[in-house]
């Protein structure tokens, strides 16, 4: 993946960069809100980490200033605030997603995974498949092989969210956001409580675990045996 | 600034010296009134006696002619009065009188003229004034007769020597009531400048001086002592926060830097290494999580989360947390119960609101022991519930765990306290100040009562009405 941080801490933007290629990515650096705007305006990234407060030209700006000129490159914004009030000016500007610092880079990873695909165009399928599970979003059905799974409704939408994004490490609290709607920290260690629960729904009794526990990072549902 | 130009520049002076003009003017247009009216009066009583006399004098020359004409005047004119007659014959050569001179060309035209005049038998400087009337008699006589109008002139001086007086006398005792007035207020303000400069000097204990008198200065100064009252408030509490922060971020930060030294000195391969590092991320995230709390709560308490406030129902949050953390719940052996019959619309941040009820729910899990049921006859172990009462909706959360004694119960809320029996407890000791904190954003307050066995901890929040249809 092509991605580009725009970032002025030379530090963090160092680290980040050198992480990202350890991971297998491409990563460029831009110092500042209008050199990054200018790299970013071609359109040729997959997904953009945008710092909010920049020298020059504001993080936020400049994602106006991309939608504006009707490029919807996907983009991540970084920000030392983490309240839910500039969370939600940050998405209201244009970002697809909030990242308050400090973050886990493992956390950083998966959103931006999970943006720059969603952006590569996997459609909205009525039907999710992975190994031989199913989820039929239209009639709220889950089976595995020849069984029927009964999910509740909080069950089955965090395995919809979780087979959507299949193949990809969902942290926990991106769970919470999108599978709860909360952007606070439970402190205790409520989502692994709810993905045993539902392992054991779908999990339990198959020879091939589906749902994994990705260490350090989150959860990934992916085929086993591929 | 001299003290006569603080005098002077003071607003109760200034106020002085613009009724002092007002109460001015208003004498002054008094006064000249009451002089021009009785002037007035005073000349058309002249004109009208004097039309009275010409007219009884003229019966008197149709009657008897010129002769008793001369009698009844000489009769007139000999007694001691204001009056002035004067018969002349049409040359002007005087007849019978008392007047012994005219202002000339009085006697050629009838009617109404004032004139100066001197009488008879008076030096020849002095010289009066008169109010004269003149008529022409059948045989070409002329009558003359007339008033002296010094009276008039009297009445008219007096009258304006006494505005003179008032007058200044007005002035002077405006000016002298406005300097006493303005120096008393001065003298008020001036210890209230002088007491406000040392409370800026740093002495934040003092208060205003209040006289007990209960006028604008003294609401004033209870006002602003209310003020300096919450000012210090605020401050005890800011440094407070910032003692507690000291302690409880470098405690952590301290363990942190210790481990990292340990590992440095002991470690004694690649394995060490990664679980020192590991054991240092896991703190970090500790710190922050702590860090985030202390900043949520004081967004909360500086009200900045006004701005986003909804209606919504606390109904529907409270199934919601209850759902999230029932698994934890099952996980540790209880029952998590929820009781919520009824929408309770409440106007606020859902996410704060929802966040304070979780921190209340993890609580009671981490506190709650397994068959112990939370009281009131309910078969779970934690209840969480939404229930409107009267005008307000409370949201609790009930547990049939160790409780908090009675005399704890004000001391948990504050940041950072936590009971001796709950520090094997992970936790930060933030959750029920965050909780408290975002109950006192939306009007309303977080109470812990005995659940006998047990907590019962509530968020009383404002009750809204449901809106037509809702529910």
């Amino acid at each position: 993946m092509r991605l580009l941080i725009i970032e002025d801490d030379r530090d963090a933007a160092d680290y980040l960069v050198k992480a990202l290629r350890e991971v297998g990515h491409v990563a460029e650096h831009a110092a500042d809100g209008e050199d990054g705007l200018a790299r970013a305006l071609d359109g040729r990234y997959d997904a953009l980490i945008v710092d909010r407060m920049l020298p020059k030209l504001d993080g936020l700006a400049l994602i106006g200033t991309l939608r504006a000129a009707k490029i919807d490159t996907p983009a991540l914004i970084l920000s030392a605030l983490g309240q839910v009030d500039d969370r939600v000016k940050g998405l209201r500007a244009g970002g697809d997603d909030y990242l308050p610092k400090p973050y886990a880079f493992s956390e950083l990873l998966a959103r931006v995974e999970v943006l720059a695909r969603r952006h590569g165009g996997r459609g909205e399928e009525t039907v999710y498949k992975v190994g031989d599970l199913e989820l039929d979003r239209l009639s709220h059905s889950v089976s595995r092989g020849n069984d029927e799974i009964v999910l509740q409704p909080r069950e089955f939408r965090l395995l919809e969210y979780l087979m959507k994004h299949a193949g990809q490490v969902v942290t926990r609290t991106m769970l919470l956001e999108n599978v709860w709607d909360y952007h606070f920290d439970p402190q205790t260690n409520v989502i692994d409580v709810h993905i045993s629960r539902l392992r054991s729904k779908i999990d339990k009794g198959f020879a091939q675990p589906l749902l994994h526990t990705v260490r350090g990072a989150g959860y990934m549902i992916r085929d086993g045996a591929r | 600034m001299t003290a006569l130009g603080k005098l002077l520049r003071t607003t109760a002076f200034r106020l002085t010296l613009v009724y002092l003009v007002v109460f001015a003017l208003f004498a002054a247009f008094l006064l000249a009134y009451f002089a021009l009216n009785t002037r007035r009066l005073i000349t058309e009583q002249i004109t009208s006696t004097v039309d009275a006399e010409i007219t009884g004098l003229s019966e008197q020359y149709n009657r008897g002619g010129i002769r008793l004409l001369v009698v009844v005047i000489e009769g007139r004119a000999r007694q001691p009065s204001s009056s002035l007659y004067l018969v002349t014959t049409s040359t002007g050569e005087g007849i019978a009188g008392n007047v012994a001179s005219l202002a000339p060309g009085v006697l050629d035209k009838p009617g109404w003229a004032e004139t100066a005049y001197r009488r008879l038998q008076e030096p020849e400087a002095t010289e009066h004034h008169a109010l004269v009337r003149v008529s022409t008699l059948a045989g070409g006589f002329r009558l003359l007769v007339g008033r002296d109008l010094d009276e008039r002139e009297r009445l008219y001086q007096i009258v304006a020597v006494a505005g003179r007086w008032s007058l200044a006398m007005v002035i002077v005792l405006g000016i002298v009531g406005g300097v006493f007035v303005s120096r008393r207020v001065l003298k008020r303000v001036d210890a209230m400048t002088d007491k406000s400069q040392t409370i800026m000097a740093g002495d934040l204990g003092g208060r205003l001086p209040v006289a007990g008198s209960d006028d604008e200065f003294d609401r004033l100064a209870i006002n602003l002592n209310a003020m300096l009252e919450r000012i210090e408030a605020l401050m005890r509490g800011l440094k407070e926060i910032s003692d507690n922060v000291a302690h409880d971020l470098k405690t952590p930060l301290t363990r942190l830097r210790n481990r990292c030294e340990a590992a440095l000195r002991t470690a004694k391969g690649e394995a060490d290494y990664r679980q020192a590092l590991e054991a240092t991320i896991e703190e970090s995230v500790g710190l922050i999580r702590t860090f985030d709390a202390l900043l949520m709560i004081a967004r909360a308490e500086s009200g900045e989360a006004r701005d986003d406030m909804v209606e919504f129902d606390a109904a529907e949050i409270a199934r919601d947390v209850a759902d999230l953390y029932e698994p934890l719940a099952d996980d540790k052996g209880l029952a998590l119960q929820i009781e919520a019959p009824q929408p309770a619309m409440v106007k606020g941040n859902r996410e704060l609101i929802s966040q304070a009820l979780a921190n209340l729910v993890d609580n009671a899990i981490k506190y709650a022991a397994p068959g112990k049921h939370a009281a009131n006859g309910a078969a779970a172990d934690i209840v969480v519930s939404a229930n409107p009462e009267g005008n307000r909706i409370l949201l609790s959360v009930r547990d049939g765990g160790p409780g908090v004694p009675a005399v704890d119960r004000d001391r948990v809320v504050e940041r950072f306290v936590r009971l001796e029996q709950s520090r094997s407890q992970p936790g930060s000791g933030l959750g029920l100040s965050l909780a408290a904190a975002v109950a006192r954003l939306h009007g309303g307050e977080l109470r812990l009562e005995d659940n006998g066995p047990g907590l019962k901890a509530v968020i009383a929040l404002p009750r809204v009405e449901a809106a037509q249809g809702a529910g």
